[in-house]
């Protein structure tokens, strides 16, 4: 992918130093810049400028920009940036986000706060519109939505395995081995979403739509970024997946029959259908083995891990309000407009 | 191959097992064959497997997670 469209000053100065070569002394100035629009933000997590700056710092982790140097990715300068961003989404994130207290470093006990923290519920939710009332239209920005995350599905939680050890791991390695289609590369979770992107008619190019996704949106995604880059918050991580795991199943069946409702046919739903019988897989051994596994390791990650859990579930809501909100008023939740082939399944 | 590999790791990792999660699914892995009431083989899709008890499932013999929706106490 080539870098995003600039967002505000700071993505605009980020473009533009990372176009030139590494090392230049245009590096130096981004941590200052970074600090400006800090200083400036009304919303960190729906603050476009910021957000699409650290969405392009941590995609030169993941798999970098046609249009820039791969050295960027460990350049003093760059880093300073993301730091600076980075703290402040986390710290964001730890004084919005409400976590349980008084779970005790026992593999049952924290399976059952995380069972309990995201335990269905019977609200409105993006996946209950889909089901019933979505349109064509709308399940199309459904798709560019999810796909700057689900184009790289359990990347960012795979940085975590190398941080982890015995029963944890094995269990990481389980869920992500499924994940990453069990040695078929057709089977692979980003694979089978590529696959229903082709089947409403949109281009399932990696980063194709970052432009047309709320800053809210890259949010979700920075966090698990973030999460995933730094041993420091590997149980955050872990917490994260569980999250992410334990609220798939039931709402992929939704979407699924959303999709359906629509004369999707079972290429295009395969990913839904997918999710629905592997997560109820994934999220026992995410809750218990790896998540709960790892509390008995190291008693002293459980906040973390409560923490990574809630983060992910305040990010899907705060994308899922966002969406409903958009789709109520009859607009469309995506900053520019995109365009489907007109050929698709649905 | 000799005969201590019979009870080498590739013997260990064809050992199954069966788990049984507390108020969910029963975990299934290593090598077992799934057959239904006729002895058809089951399409086994991954190498762990989650089979339904609450009964709710919409896509027995697997879980789809709606124990959780109905509130399924294991006995």
């Amino acid at each position: 992918m080539r870098l995003p469209v600039d967002r505000g000053p700071l993505s605009a100065q980020v473009r533009q130093v990372l176009q030139a070569e590494p090392g230049s002394s245009s590096a130096s100035d981004l941590a200052p810049a970074a600090a400006a629009a800090l200083r400036t933000t009304d919303d960190l997590l729906t603050d476009d400028d910021v957000q699409v700056t650290l969405f392009v710092l941590y995609e030169l982790h993941h798999r970098g920009f046609e249009d820039v140097d791969d050295r960027w990715e460990w350049d003093l300068g760059a880093l300073a940036a993301r730091g600076l961003l980075e703290r402040a989404l986390e710290s964001t994130l730890r004084a919005r986000v409400p976590v349980p207290d008084a779970v005790p470093p026992r593999r049952r006990a924290v399976a059952d706060a995380l069972f309990a923290m995201t335990a269905p519920s019977p609200g409105p939710s993006v996946a209950r519109y889909v089901w019933r009332h979505a349109d064509r239209e709308q399940l199309v920005e459904l798709l560019v939505q999810r796909s700057v995350y689900q184009l790289k599905e359990a990347d960012p939680h795979t940085w975590a395995i190398p941080r982890l050890t015995g029963a944890a791991k094995a269990a990481l390695v389980e869920i992500q081995a499924d994940e990453y289609g069990g040695g078929r590369a057709d089977r692979m979770h980003s694979a089978l979403f590529a696959r229903t992107m082709r089947g409403l008619g949109l281009d399932d190019t990696y980063g194709r739509y970052v432009d047309a996704v709320p800053a809210v949106t890259l949010a979700s995604l920075n966090t698990m970024s973030m999460f995933g880059l730094q041993r420091r918050l590997r149980g955050a991580i872990t917490g994260h997946l569980a999250a992410f795991e334990m609220t798939s199943s039931l709402p992929n069946r939704m979407y699924g029959d959303g999709f359906r409702r629509l004369g999707a046919d079972l290429d295009t739903t395969w990913y839904f259908d997918e999710h629905v019988e592997a997560d109820a897989v994934h999220e026992q051994i995410a809750g218990r083995d790896l998540a709960g596994g790892l509390a008995e390791q190291e008693p002293e990650l459980v906040a973390d891990i409560l923490f990574g859990a809630a983060a992910c579930l305040y990010l899907d809501d705060l994308v899922g309000t966002h969406m409903l909100a958009a789709w109520e008023r009859g607009e469309s939740s995506l900053r520019r407009p995109v365009t489907a082939a007109a050929e698709g399944a649905a | 191959m000799t005969a201590d590999d019979a009870t080498g790791p590739t013997a260990r990792r064809r050992t199954a097992s069966v788990t049984a999660c507390p108020d969910g699914p029963l975990l299934v892995r290593g090598d077992v064959e799934l057959v239904d009431d006729r002895g058809n083989p089951v399409d086994r899709h991954r190498a762990t497997v989650a089979l339904c008890r609450c009964g709710s499932s919409m896509i027995k013999p697997f879980c789809d997670g709606t124990h959780k929706a109905i509130g399924f106490e294991a006995p």
